[in-house]
């Protein structure tokens, strides 16, 4: 999809990024970089280790700022938010982390409140607990609800993460590799996740991944990170037919 | 021309500098501004109170019984024995009760302070922390630093305190002394000269342990090598700190006439 085609949906995007630069030292990650997310779709970022994809997202969500360029989430540009309107905008995304970022000091059920009291949404005890008991029964961990995260397993710490990240009820959901360092069991089981969330919640997705059989499972869009630009966009089955070698390796 | 070697590392010694005073400007800058982290605070003078504890009454009632086991047989040759609890009081309250608690705290609480966040950079934390609508620096390095700088002083009192009961038993081995006796000879020669400058310097002592602990664990990069390196140089950089900001106090102090 060309850059004119891009802009022409921009109406739609729940995210729109134009023209993000960003660089680290003399290293350019993202140079020109274009993309949307329609409301409900779920987009795949697939590229190379240390092509700059979790940085995108990073940016996406206001931990990085890039030099350059604007990233407009449901209409606002997040580079020119104040702190407090960050926060406000940061309650309709939830980041899965690639390492989960569980607080290891904090009890499951208090990583699930976290969120909740920090962005002091206004709930009863009783509906809190409600709500973090809905999150686990989402990931099918309600048992873990007084575990501290060190008792839990890689696959496990993943799903209490994916829990924290439903607590809020995002509209949007940044995945940063979801199924990186899990057995391919385990891989599985998150994509399948992925999927019931999307379905469920009606969410729309930023999944950074390069792993493939979650690609496949996840993506309704997949765009190529290359030399920092959006090399191409492209649903699975059609980039999967490309002659060019740029994407083809990818798909090998 | 390229640099050599020695203007490098003064270069990266006045780079670090910059980036530890902006890191504490920060602090300032956070501490008065709304929102306060109460609870936070509060756990954290908890957690960092409590588990220097047991270390600082040990290592207090140690040096109080060494230093008057080795005062002694100094003090019988010239024929001053009854001066020993005069002068280990002074010592204590003065200079080693301060700056050996400092040193066991930044061995205990620096460390600490520099792993856990540095675990926490790492890990992400901090990222999910500001992701949640959280102020991390807030959070984690205000309520840290203050707690620090306000349970080193109380840590230290009860150190002294308890300094002096060993120097009680130490001088009680070879004499008999009454507890009415020794409290009285320690009192007789203490006043507030001796004790105020001693215990507002334990605030700075604090603060310099939380700070460096925090700065180092916060800025932490390279993965688990980092945040070891971050809690061993929290440590060795907050114990220079602490020997440099006794060694300011003294000239304070003495220009202004407490000495």
């Amino acid at each position: 999809m060309d850059t004119r085609e891009n802009i022409a949906n921009t109406t739609d995007a729940v995210i729109s990024i134009r023209g993000v630069y960003k660089a680290f030292g003399s290293n350019k990650v993202l140079d020109d970089f274009n993309m949307n997310l329609q409301r409900g779709q779920s987009k795949v970022v697939l590229g190379r280790s240390g092509s700059g994809k979790s940085v995108l997202i990073k940016c996406i969500i206001g931990l990085l700022t890039p030099e350059a360029g604007t990233i407009n989430v449901f209409g606002q540009n997040v580079l020119n938010m104040s702190q407090e309107q960050l926060d406000v905008i940061r309650v309709k995304i939830g980041f899965l982390f690639q390492s989960n970022a569980l607080y290891d000091s904090m009890t499951v059920r208090e990583n699930l409140e976290f969120p909740m009291r920090r962005h002091s949404i206004k709930l009863s005890e009783k509906e809190a607990n409600e709500r973090v008991v809905e999150a686990l029964k989402n990931v099918g961990l309600e048992h873990t609800i007084d575990m501290m995260p060190s008792e839990l397993s890689g696959g496990m710490k993943k799903r209490i993460a994916l829990a924290r990240t439903l607590i809020l009820k995002p509209d949007i959901i940044l995945y940063d590799e979801p199924t990186t360092g899990l057995d391919p069991i385990t891989g599985r089981e998150i994509t399948t996740l992925i999927k019931e969330i999307q379905h469920k919640y009606q969410t729309s997705s930023i999944i950074i991944s390069h792993d493939m059989k979650c690609v496949k499972n996840t993506a309704d869009s997949i765009a190529l990170l290359l030399n920092g630009k959006c090399y191409t966009e492209g649903t699975y089955s059609e980039l999967a037919i490309s002659d060019d070698p740029n994407v083809k390796q990818f798909f090998e | 021309m390229k640099p050599n070697k020695p203007a490098k590392q003064l270069q990266a010694f006045f780079d670090e500098a910059g980036r530890i005073a902006r890191f504490t400007a920060w602090y300032f800058r956070q501490a008065i501004r709304p929102r306060y982290e109460f609870r936070e605070l509060i756990r954290q003078c908890f957690i960092i109170g409590y588990q220097s504890l047991g270390l600082v009454v040990l290592t207090g009632f140690i040096m109080g019984l060494v230093l008057t086991m080795q005062l002694r047989p100094t003090l019988v040759d010239y024929g001053v024995e009854s001066q020993i609890p005069a002068m280990v009081a002074i010592a204590v309250v003065r200079e080693v009760g301060p700056v050996i608690t400092a040193l066991i705290f930044a061995g205990k609480i620096g460390s600490s302070i520099g792993a856990e966040l540095g675990s926490m950079r790492v890990t992400e934390q901090i990222d999910a922390m500001e992701v949640s609508g959280t102020n991390p620096y807030k959070y984690l390095v205000v309520t840290r630093v203050t707690a620090a700088t306000l349970m080193l002083p109380i840590l230290v009192l009860l150190s002294d305190t308890i300094s002096l009961y060993g120097a009680y038993l130490g001088v009680n081995i070879k004499t008999v002394t009454s507890a009415n006796l020794f409290i009285w000879q320690v009192f007789d020669v203490l006043d507030f000269t001796d004790l105020m400058p001693a215990f507002i310097k334990t605030f700075f002592f604090g603060f310099a342990v939380g700070m460096i602990g925090c700065y180092k664990g916060y800025n932490s990069t390279r993965g688990t090598e980092g945040v070891g390196r971050s809690a061993n140089s929290a440590v060795v950089l907050s114990s220079v700190m602490i020997f440099i900001i006794d060694l300011l106090v003294v000239q304070v102090t003495d220009i202004m006439g407490f000495n």
